[in-house]
């Protein structure tokens, strides 16, 4: 009987432990948790690996491709004006597709609508390199995704999954990122889950990766089915975390541990 | 061809202590891992990282499994005169990169 009104305490304290959102002064990147090393690479351009996938991007950008043999710059000219503040944007709204894309999947449409070339494959060098350079023309600008009314269901539809309990450890992304973001999980701090430097280089990986790397790494992690990539469901994933994010500094390509 | 960062100060007075720093993009296979099949990835790695200023060797070094991808290699040299660093990396599978960095001294 006692166990069992332990147990039923318990489960109070877990219920009321489900906060709402995290407040807007008290939304940190995941820079802030990082040791000054870490963050002394990242700050650095010939220091922070990112760079060197952002420079394979920029030859990407003026190379020529597919059937209409035409490179990114043929119509988007100077990336380094023309896509200043775009993945700032992103998740976006795609008309013809009647839901949000990410920016990968926007290169991707680009690349067999425009060049009548093959898609990169997710998680490929050639689409993190090209990903990396056009994000890090929006460094240090204020994430604005989110912000377009017709992406409010699709914004709702994330913040859903992010809500939802899944998988074995029978977790939600809300019970880790907006309940114990304070704390840590074996040594690591937890973070707030403000996805601000995707493409990031994360040591761990000794690679680059995408948003949807991180995002399938976590779902796994609490041994649930992860989505597929590219999936609507890890898209609107991706536009929930973004738009919480909002306001906050871009840093792409970032560096975490 | 792989990319290479390079820092390299552009200009230094005579005499003075600059840092050079140096990231080549390389995914430093160790050759211990193995595939979900079993077979062995095979090594893919730099072994040898050198530096010649105006011609003369002044840094080198040997690389080994144990370092992670993407190696950042810095390290400290006196400037003497204006001329050119140039960097050399040589790994397995013919691995072999070259870069290079000028420098002005007053």
């Amino acid at each position: 009987m006692k166990l069992l009104g332990c147990i039923a305490v318990l489960t109070t304290l877990a219920g009321a432990a489900v906060a709402a959102e995290i407040p807007q002064a008290e939304r940190r990147s995941g820079y802030s948790f990082m040791t000054a090393d870490t963050e002394a690479m990242q700050d650095e351009d010939t220091a922070n690996p990112g760079m060197l996938w952002v420079l394979d991007g920029e030859a990407l950008w003026k190379r020529r491709a597919g059937a209409a043999d035409k490179a990114c710059a043929d119509c988007h000219n100077d990336a380094r004006a023309s896509m200043k503040g775009v993945a700032a944007h992103y998740p976006a709204f795609e008309k013809t597709l009647g839901r949000p894309v990410d920016l990968e999947q926007r290169i991707n449409l680009c690349r067999t609508n425009h060049q009548q070339a093959s898609p990169f494959a997710y998680e490929s060098r050639d689409l993190l390199a090209l990903s990396a350079y056009v994000a890090r023309q929006s460094r240090g600008m204020p994430i604005e995704a989110g912000s377009d009314p017709k992406l409010a269901p699709f914004v709702e539809k994330g913040r859903e999954l992010f809500m939802q309990r899944q998988g074995q450890l029978n977790l939600g992304c809300i019970n880790c990122h907006d309940d114990n973001w304070d704390k840590k999980l074996a040594g690591s701090a937890i973070t707030q889950a403000h996805p601000t430097g995707y493409p990031l280089y994360r040591l761990e990986w000794q690679s680059l990766g995408s948003l949807q790397r991180r995002l399938r790494a976590c779902i796994t992690g609490v041994r649930a089915q992860a989505y597929d990539w590219g999936s609507p469901e890890l898209v609107e994933l991706e536009l929930y975390l973004m738009s919480r994010a909002q306001g906050m500094k871009m840093e792409a390509p970032a560096v975490r541990p | 061809m792989p990319s290479a960062l390079i820092n390299v100060p552009a200009k230094a007075k005579r005499g003075d202590i600059i840092e050079i720093k140096t990231l080549m993009s390389h995914i430093m296979e160790t050759g211990y891992r193995h595939t979900a099949s079993g077979e062995v990835v095979p090594r893919d790695i730099i072994t040898s990282f050198t530096c010649r200023y105006n011609g003369t060797e002044i840094f080198r070094t040997d690389l080994y499994p144990a370092i992670a991808a993407n190696p950042f290699i810095t390290f400290f040299t006196t400037v003497t005169e204006s001329g050119k660093f140039e960097f050399e990396w040589i790994g397995d599978k013919g691995f072999s990169e070259t870069a290079s960095a000028s420098i002005t001294v007053e």
